[in-house]
């Protein structure tokens, strides 16, 4: 297996060994990045003049020591842009390092690159970027999934060995499905976003998609804890995360629930999830079918929920602190008006309308106040099916990648593509996507993802079951061929 | 309700112009959406209380001590327009 393709516990191994050399690594993805990031576009912005001087002095020895990690661009890394993919934080440089950076670092992790996604992590497919449309490197007319698409593309190419980026609805899980990785979404106050650009702040939370379970455990080692400067980051103890791996799965009850196993899923997704489920009882789990019947209305509670707190978050883009402003205003509103017009792409404008809308007088209770009061119903659907079983499995998406164009077009249609995943931002619990197969589609296999769902800071079961199945098969062995 | 959702009023609201073309498309495409969440009239939700997020975490307040923040040259660095150390805005008050 070639450099590039290694997971962090075997590039470590080959570090602290002497065998390869953090700046050996650090060139190979680079010459990696060099050869096939024209075609995958997975890369807004790298700084390879500063990675190298960090791989230089790497200490090995540390948990993540010289390993390069690419970072979503909505997460501020001290004087490197974060545009967010949008053009109105074009040219902005961030002042300071977000919590996760700061951590990353003090555990020897070098920050390479910034990865493409939906403008604002507004997206399933990356395509609302204002930069670049990323593509999926197992087929590069196919979306990578979103928002973070970049992310997860740039695992699934080889040109990363890890990165960072943030689930709202599903944009860490997701794409990771679409793009053949594992995708962590940690709960909810698991891990600090101060330094994150908030998107929903009630549901957003910082995640690692990475090769192996076992790396994002890794790099949740790294990024987990309390915060002082986000209040929302709770202080809860910090398990090393890794600790569960490799334990069998006696005893584990896992709920299938039956709302999650509907027509509508490609039948192909849904033979590749239910064939997982059958290995996993072969590996001792039991299954029980479980129901969340209140599933049917995440969609809709989440569209309310988090446009109305992205309008609220995206009223700081004013044109006055950072960021893009309008040439000449003759007055403060005009100035507000023409910043944020010439600055947002269409999604954004469409979520802060409806945002704005669903929050304005007279709307305010029979929107949003009662989206809060279904997300109650929805929180207590998992708190109940949680008393019989220790995780959820079922698929991460109803379908493998889509065509790039094939539902930009069509929001509604493009909101629908997050139906496994939302329900989990809402509950404010973890999930994990992994590869469990293939589809084929016009002669090229696509990933499909099988998502676990956790109780909440459950993460080190819920990593201890995924990688008791991965290390049963060989789906996260699988690269594509790019070029 | 969805007859009342008027999209220039509410992107004036949300300071944010637009084009006439996007007025158009927005109202159809957002009307979707409207109609679509209507779905949660009908779930009873008469003795439900709301959630606003996951954990039950209430007033959560630090040491108040001074540290470090940003200089005035730091918090300038990004500003499209300033003078003598201010950000600099279009008139606000005739």
């Amino acid at each position: 297996m070639s450099l590039i393709s290694l997971s962090i516990s075997e590039l470590q191994a080959q570090f602290r060994s002497k065998a390869v050399s953090p700046v050996e690594a650090l060139e190979a993805l680079e010459a990696r990045i060099q050869a096939v990031d024209g075609e995958i576009a997975g890369y807004l912005n790298r700084d390879y003049a500063a990675a190298l001087k960090a791989a230089q002095n790497a200490d090995v020895n540390l948990p993540l020591g010289g390993v390069p990690i690419a970072i979503k661009d909505l997460i501020n890394v001290k004087g490197e842009s974060c545009t967010c993919a949008s053009k109105i934080l074009q040219g902005y440089r961030a002042p300071y390092d977000a919590t996760v950076i700061t951590r990353l670092k003090a555990a020897g992790a070098i920050p390479f690159g910034r990865t493409n996604m939906d403008e604002f992590a507004m997206g399933s497919s990356t395509e609302n970027s204002a930069f670049a449309i990323t593509r999926n490197p197992w087929d590069t007319d196919r979306i990578p999934g979103g928002s973070s698409g970049g992310s997860a593309a740039v695992v699934a190419a080889d040109e990363a060995f890890a990165s960072l980026g943030s689930d709202t609805g599903g944009s860490i899980r997701q794409p990771a499905a679409l793009c053949g990785c594992v995708g962590l979404k940690p709960s909810y106050g698991r891990v600090s976003r101060f330094g994150l650009v908030a998107f929903a702040s009630s549901l957003d939370q910082i995640g690692p998609f990475s090769k192996t379970v076992r790396d994002s455990a890794l790099i949740l080692n790294a990024i987990s804890g309390h915060d002082p400067m986000d209040s929302t980051c709770l202080n809860e103890p910090v398990p090393d995360f890794t600790a569960k791996l490799g334990r069998d799965l006696k005893g584990v009850r896992l709920g299938m629930p039956k709302e999650y196993f509907v027509s509508g899923t490609d039948p192909q997704v849904d033979q590749a999830v239910r064939a997982a489920i059958k290995q996993y009882e072969s590996l001792g789990a039991e299954i029980v079918e479980i129901s969340l019947p209140h599933t049917q209305h995440a969609v809709a509670v989440y569209y309310i929920i988090a446009t109305a707190e992205a309008s609220a978050n995206l009223a700081r883009f004013d044109g006055v602190r950072y960021g893009h402003r309008t040439a000449e205003a003759s007055n403060i509103l005009e100035h507000y008006g023409r910043t944020r017009e010439e600055g947002f792409g269409p999604e954004v404008k469409r979520r802060i309308i409806l945002g704005t809308y669903v929050l304005s007088s007279g709307y305010y209770d029979a929107y949003y106040l009662r989206a809060q009061k279904v997300r109650t119903l929805i929180r207590q659907d998992f708190a109940r099916a949680f008393e019989k079983v220790d995780a959820i499995i079922c698929p991460t998406s109803p379908e493998a990648a889509f065509k790039v164009g094939d539902r930009s077009e069509d929001p509604l249609r493009m909101y629908l593509a997050d139906i496994f995943t939302i329900a989990v931002n809402l509950a404010g619990i973890c999930g994990i996507s992994l590869p469990c197969g293939f589809a084929q589609v016009e002669g090229k296999p696509l990933p499909v993802g099988l998502q676990l769902i956790g109780k909440p800071f459950a993460e080190a079961e819920l990593l201890q079951i995924a990688h008791a199945y991965e290390q049963s098969t060989n789906w996260h062995k699988a690269r594509p061929v790019i070029g | 309700m969805k007859a009342e959702f008027d999209v220039r009023y509410t992107a004036g609201l949300a300071r944010l112009n637009l084009s006439e073309a996007e007025i158009a498309k927005f109202q159809s495409q957002l009307s979707q959406v409207l109609e679509y969440v209507e779905e949660l009239k009908g779930v009873d939700v008469s003795q439900v209380e709301p959630t606003a997020h996951a954990n039950p975490v209430f007033n959560v307040v630090r040491e108040d001590e001074p540290r470090d923040g940003f200089t005035p040259q730091e918090a300038l660095a990004n500003a499209p327009r300033q003078a003598n150390g201010l950000f600099a805005v279009p008139k606000v008050i005739e």
